[in-house]
C-alpha cells in the first residue's frame, strides 16, 4: 500500500495500482483539473492545467523535498511517501495563466454554444481563472467546418487533441489530424477521409469544450434541462451502460456511462442515435382489440379482465419472447402464461443478428447480436421449459395446431416479422401481440397491445459477458401504452403498482443463474458468473 | 599557456576539405582507429565524461552523464542521432562543420555510436542546408566504402549504420524529443519526459541525440587525450557545488555588425569583447556596439556594459541571459532599433512555437500580437509591462511547458525590455502620441483569426 499524501491528507494507494495524480487525487475526492487527460486515452500532458507541485522522500534521510518544477499530474505516477500539492499558490497561478491563456483568442460563443452548461472552459474560468482581465474581449464567432459525423466549431478548439487521439487509439480509425503550426493550429481531417466510423459520437463527449458538435444534438436542447438516468443500451447484446437525457418525457441525447466492466467510457453510433424511435409518431399508441372484422379501442380498464378470460380459454398457450424484454418481464409472462397452462410453450422470439462482431483496437466491441438480453431472457425460459425453442420452431408448432392461444412480445426497432409469417398465426384461438410499431402480424392480432419503448420502463438485461445491469425508466410511456412489466403484475393479480426490484429478487431466489443480483445491484451491474461456491455475495462487485 | 591550436575548423579553408582523402591526410579516422583497437566501448565513455565535455547545442549538459542514462545491459538496438537541425538563430557553426568538415562529425558520430553501443546512428540535417546535407551523405558513402561504417568497422566487430535524414523547416526539430518524432515521420511535437530519450528514444527504444559539435569534439577527447582537452577553457569552480566547469574549444560563430563576420575558434570562456574585438576586428563601420546577442536568439542580450562577461557556460546567466547557448555572438550597433529586435524576435517563437502546449501556444502569440499593435501605432507603456508579466508567465517557473521553446522565447523579451527600457518606452511615445499612457485592457489580437466572422 502506498501512502501519499494530497495537500496535506494522507491517503492509501493499493500495491501494484499505477496511477497518476489526476487519478489518485480523484480518488481522494481532490479536483485537478485537466482538458487533455482522458483515462481511456495516451497522455500527452500539452494542456498544462493539470500542473501540480510534487515532494518526494530523499532516499537517504527520508525527507521531503519539493520540487521547484511544477509536474503535470496525468504524467506523475504516485509513488510511496509521494506529496503533492494542488492549491500552493504557484499552482494557482500556473492554472490562472493556462485558463487565460486559452480564453485569448476563445470566440464569444457560449450564447450560441452547445456545451455552455457542461464545459470545461466556463467551469475552470469560475473555479480557477484570475478575476481581472488583462486583454479585453474580442467579439467574434467561430468559423464552422463539417468533419463527416460530426461537426467542428474550428476557434473554439483549445488542442487538447483528445480527438485525435481517439481517432487514432480507439477507433483506429485516425480520421482526424491537427493542420499547420502553433498559434494556427486547427482539427480537420486527413484529406479525403472524412470522419466516419461508429465510434465517431465519443469525440463529442471527449470535447472539453464546443469545439465538436452532435450532429443529432446540436441546438436541440440546453443541457441544463436535461435530467440524466442511468440505464442500459438496447442496441447489441455488449449492453453498454448509459445515461438517457431527457426534458419532460422527450429523449434529447444518450450518452455513455462509465463502466470499467462494459464499454469502458464509450458507446457506438447504433446505439447512441437508436433512440429516435421512441418518439416515432408511428409507433402503436393506444390498444387495439378485433372480432371479425370490427375494430374497436377498449379501454384498459376492461382489457386486463378481457386479456385473462380468452386466455383461460384458449386452450394450448403459446409465447413468443422478444430479446428486448428485461428479465423481470420475460419472468412475469412465462409465470403468467404458466400459472393459466402449466404446458405452455415459452419460445425465443427471432434475435436479430448481423454477421460479425466490430472489434476495435483498444477492447471496445459492438455485438453481432443486436438485442439486449436475448441471455437473460434465455436463462428465465430455461428455468420454466429447459431447452428453449427457437422461433422458426415456434412457428411450426402454431402451423401443426399445437398452440391455440399465443402472446407474441415484440418491441424490436426495425420491422422483424413478414407476411408469411404473420400469416401462420391466422388460425389461433387468440393471438395477443403486444409491439412498438404496427406490422403484419399486429394487424392480425385479436388484441394488439401497445408496448413500452427500452426508455419507458425499468428493467434488467443480461449482456454477452454475463453480467446484469438494471436500466432506469427515463421518460414516460405515450398515454395508451400499459409498460409490459406493470401488465404483467397486474393479470398475476399482484396488488399494488409494478415493482421491478421485487420480482428481481424473487427469480433471482427463484432461478440459480440470477443468484447473485439477489442483493443490490451496483451502477456498473453484477457478474452472474461468480464461482458461487469460491466466494460469498458481497464480492460481486469486483 | 601555449597558444591555441583550432582543432574543431582545422580543415576549414583547405581546398576538398569536405574529401576521406583530405580528412586522413590531416590524420582523419586515427582516433576511431585507437578507440578500435585499443579502448572498450566503456573507456570511451569514461573519457568523455572525465573531460567534462558538455553539450554545444545550447542546453550545455554534460555528455559523459547524458550517456550514462543508457540502461545497462539493454538487448537493443540503440540509437544515435545526430541533431544537425541547428536553427538558432544567428547560429551557424555546425553548417560550416557539415560542410567543411564532414568527415570529423561522421568519425565523432562513429565514436559516440561505439561509445554508447548504437547500432544505428541517424544524421538529421535541417532541410534549410542542401550542401550539408549533401556534403554529410557524401562522407557516408565514402566512409562505407573505406570500412569505417557497415559491418566490422576496422575489423573490431563494431558495426555502424549512418543515414542522413533531411527535415522539413521547423526550428522545434532542433529539441531532442521533436527530433526524434520528425524521424519517425510525424509531428514534430516534442515528447513529456519521462520517459527521457536515453530510455524510450527513437521508435520507443534507447536513444542519445548529440549536437554536431558535440560529437566532433569526441574526436579530440579520444584522439589527443582528457588532459588536453581540460587543459582549455574554464575549470570547475571548487566553490559551486556540482560545477563541471566549462571545458574543450569552441566555435565561436560572430554575426552582426562586425567587420569580420565568421566562424572562430577559441577555448571555452573568451570574454565576449575579445570575440568581437579581436577575432570579428570590431563593430563596423567605426560605430559602437548596442546590444549583443551571446548565443542564439533564445539566451536573450547583453547590454554594452556587460560585454567583458565570459563566454562559457555560466558567464551570460551573470548578466540575466538564459545561459551560453550556441556561443555564437549577433552584434547589434548603436543605430539598430531594439523595437525591430524584440519585434523580429517575438514573430520568430510565435512562427516557430509547435503549438503543443498552452502557455508557450499562446503565451508567444500574444507577445507577437501586442509587438504587431505597437508597430502599427498603438502601443502603451503598459505593454512592456505586459511583456514582462508574459515572458515571465511562460518561462521563469520551471516545468510549466513541454519543451524549452518557451524560455527562449521569453529570455529575449526579458532581457531586451530591461536593459533597453528607456529606448522602447521612446519608441511607444513616438509612434502614439495620443494613446501611449492608456491603461485599459484592449483585445489580445490585432485582428479576429483569418476567416474568423465578426
Amino acid at each position: 500500500m502506498a501512502k501519499i499524501t494530497i495537500d496535506g491528507r494522507q491517503f492509501d494507494v493499493p500495491d501494484g495500482r499505477r496511477i497518476n495524480a489526476i487519478e489518485a487525487a480523484g480518488q481522494a475526492g481532490v479536483e485537478i483539473p485537466h482538458y487533455c487527460y482522458h483515462p481511456g486515452l495516451s497522455v500527452v500532458g500539452s494542456c498544462r492545467m493539470c500542473l501540480v507541485e510534487v515532494g518526494t522522500p530523499d532516499p537517504k534521510t527520508g525527507q521531503v523535498r519539493v520540487q521547484p518544477k511544477l509536474t503535470p499530474g496525468c504524467n506523475l505516477t504516485v509513488s510511496d511517501g509521494m506529496v503533492v500539492l494542488t492549491r500552493s499558490p504557484k499552482v494557482q497561478e500556473a492554472r490562472a495563466m493556462v485558463e487565460e491563456d486559452l480564453l485569448l483568442r476563445h470566440p464569444i460563443d457560449c450564447p450560441i454554444c452547445d456545451k455552455a452548461g457542461e464545459c470545461r472552459l466556463q467551469d475552470y474560468f469560475f473555479r480557477y481563472g484570475r478575476a481581472g482581465r488583462r486583454t479585453d474581449l474580442m467579439p467574434f464567432s467561430s468559423r464552422r467546418r463539417d468533419l463527416g459525423d460530426v461537426t467542428l466549431f474550428v476557434d473554439r478548439c483549445i488542442l487538447c487533441t483528445r480527438c485525435v487521439r481517439f481517432c487514432a487509439e480507439v477507433s483506429g480509425t485516425s480520421e482526424l489530424m491537427v493542420t499547420r503550426r502553433g498559434a494556427r493550429e486547427e482539427i480537420d481531417v486527413v484529406p479525403g477521409f472524412p470522419l466516419r466510423n461508429n465510434l465517431s459520437g465519443n469525440v463529442v463527449d471527449l470535447c472539453p469544450v464546443g469545439a465538436l458538435g452532435d450532429k443529432d444534438f446540436l441546438y436541440q436542447q440546453r443541457v441544463w434541462f436535461l435530467r440524466p438516468h442511468a440505464a442500459v443500451c438496447t442496441g447489441c447484446a455488449t449492453g453498454c451502460s448509459i445515461w438517457v437525457e431527457e426534458n419532460q418525457d422527450r429523449i434529447y441525447r444518450l450518452r455513455p456511462r462509465v463502466n470499467p466492466h462494459v464499454n469502458r467510457w464509450w458507446m457506438c453510433n447504433q446505439g447512441r442515435y437508436g433512440y429516435h424511435h421512441v418518439h416515432d409518431p408511428g409507433r402503436a399508441a393506444a390498444p387495439r382489440r378485433r372480432e371479425g372484422a370490427a375494430v374497436s379501442q377498449p379501454d384498459w380498464t376492461v382489457l386486463v379482465g378481457e386479456l385473462g378470460e380468452r386466455l383461460r380459454r384458449a386452450g394450448r398457450l403459446g409465447g413468443v419472447f422478444s430479446p428486448y424484454l428485461s428479465v423481470e418481464e420475460a419472468y412475469l409472462l412465462a409465470t403468467l402464461l404458466r400459472s393459466i397452462d402449466p404446458g405452455a410453450v415459452l419460445a425465443m422470439g427471432p434475435v436479430p443478428a448481423i454477421a460479425e462482431d466490430e472489434r476495435y483496437p483498444d477492447g471496445f466491441v459492438v455485438s453481432a447480436e443486436k438485442a439486449p438480453n436475448r441471455r437473460g431472457v434465455e436463462e428465465v425460459l430455461a428455468h420454466f421449459t429447459g431447452p428453449v425453442p427457437g422461433f422458426e420452431h415456434f412457428l411450426d408448432l402454431v402451423r401443426r395446431g399445437e398452440v391455440q392461444g399465443a402472446w407474441v412480445s415484440g418491441g424490436y426497432r426495425d420491422a422483424w416479422i413478414g407476411e408469411s409469417a404473420a400469416r401462420r398465426f391466422e388460425g389461433l384461438a387468440v393471438l395477443i401481440v403486444q409491439d412498438l410499431f404496427p406490422s403484419p402480424l399486429w394487424e392480425r392480432a385479436d388484441y394488439a397491445l401497445p408496448a413500452a419503448a427500452f426508455a419507458e420502463r425499468d428493467g434488467s438485461y443480461v449482456n454477452r459477458g454475463d453480467r446484469l445491469q438494471t436500466a432506469a425508466m427515463a421518460v414516460r410511456p405515450p398515454w395508451g401504452v400499459r409498460p409490459e412489466g406493470g401488465l404483467y403484475w397486474e393479470l398475476l393479480g399482484r396488488r399494488g403498482l409494478y415493482d421491478q426490484r421485487a420480482v428481481l429478487d424473487e427469480l433471482s431466489r427463484e432461478i440459480l443463474y440470477f443468484a447473485v443480483a439477489a442483493g443490490p445491484i451496483p451502477e456498473v451491474g453484477v457478474d452472474l458468473k461468480l464461482n458461487r461456491l469460491a466466494g460469498s455475495l458481497e464480492e460481486k462487485t469486483a | 599557456m601555449a597558444a591555441f591550436e583550432p582543432v574543431l575548423s582545422a580543415n576549414f579553408g583547405k581546398p576538398e576539405s569536405h574529401t576521406l582523402a583530405v580528412y586522413q591526410a590531416a590524420g582523419g579516422y586515427r582516433a576511431l582507429g585507437k578507440a578500435l583497437r585499443q579502448l572498450s566501448p566503456a573507456d570511451v565513455q569514461g573519457m568523455v565524461r572525465t573531460s567534462g565535455l558538455r553539450g554545444r547545442g545550447g542546453a550545455g549538459f554534460p555528455t559523459g552523464v547524458k550517456w550514462s542514462f543508457l540502461p545497462k545491459d539493454h538487448p537493443g538496438p540503440i540509437y544515435f542521432c545526430l541533431n544537425g537541425d541547428e536553427s538558432e538563430p544567428g547560429t551557424f557553426v555546425n553548417r560550416l562543420q557539415m560542410e567543411n568538415d564532414p568527415h570529423q562529425v561522421l568519425e565523432g558520430t562513429i565514436l559516440s555510436c561505439y561509445a554508447t553501443r548504437a547500432s544505428t546512428a541517424y544524421l538529421y540535417v535541417r532541410y534549410e542546408y542542401p550542401l550539408a546535407r549533401r556534403r554529410m551523405q557524401a562522407a557516408v558513402d565514402e566512409a562505407y566504402a573505406a570500412g569505417y561504417l557497415g559491418k566490422n568497422i576496422l575489423g573490431s566487430g563494431f558495426a555502424l549504420d549512418a543515414y542522413v535524414h533531411c527535415g522539413a523547416g521547423a526550428y522545434v526539430c532542433g529539441e531532442e524529443t521533436g527530433l526524434l518524432e520528425s524521424l519517425e515521420g510525424r509531428r514534430a511535437w516534442p515528447r513529456i519526459k519521462p520517459p527521457f530519450p536515453a530510455v524510450q528514444g527513437l521508435f520507443r527504444k534507447p536513444t542519445v541525440v548529440n549536437n554536431v559539435e558535440t560529437a566532433a569534439c569526441v574526436v579530440h577527447i579520444v584522439d589527443r587525450g582528457v588532459e588536453w582537452f581540460r587543459s582549455m577553457g574554464v575549470p570547475p569552480d571548487p566553490k559551486v557545488l556540482g560545477d563541471v566547469g566549462s571545458l574543450g574549444p569552441k566555435l565561436y560563430g560572430l554575426s552582426g555588425h562586425v567587420n569580420r563576420p565568421g566562424c572562430y575558434e577559441g577555448p571555452l570562456g573568451l570574454p565576449c569583447r575579445q570575440v568581437i574585438e579581436e577575432m570579428g576586428g570590431g563593430v563596423w563601420k567605426d560605430r559602437r556596439a548596442k546590444a549583443v546577442v551571446p548565443g542564439g536568439l533564445s539566451t536573450g542580450v547583453l547590454s554594452a556594459a556587460e560585454l567583458d562577461l565570459p563566454l562559457d557556460f555560466v558567464g551570460p546567466t551573470r548578466a540575466g541571459c538564459l545561459g551560453l547557448g550556441t556561443a555564437c555572438l549577433v552584434v547589434l550597433d548603436e543605430t539598430y532599433p531594439m523595437f525591430d529586435f524584440l519585434y523580429n524576435s517575438c514573430r520568430f517563437f510565435a512562427e516557430e512555437s509547435c503549438g503543443q502546449c498552452t502557455p508557450c501556444r499562446e503565451g508567444t502569440h500574444w507577445s507577437m500580437m501586442i509587438l504587431e499593435r505597437i508597430k502599427a501605432g498603438r502601443g502603451r507603456l503598459v505593454d512592456l509591462d505586459l511583456l514582462l508579466e508574459i515572458g515571465d508567465q511562460i518561462g521563469i517557473t520551471p516545468g510549466t511547458t513541454i519543451c524549452g521553446l518557451a524560455d527562449g522565447a521569453a529570455w529575449p523579451i526579458k532581457t531586451t525590455i530591461r536593459k533597453f527600457r528607456g529606448e522602447l518606452e521612446e519608441y511607444i511615445r513616438r509612434t502614439n502620441p495620443q494613446g501611449h499612457l492608456a491603461t485599459e485592457p484592449v483585445p489580445a489580437c490585432v485582428e479576429p483569426c483569418e476567416a474568423a466572422s465578426g
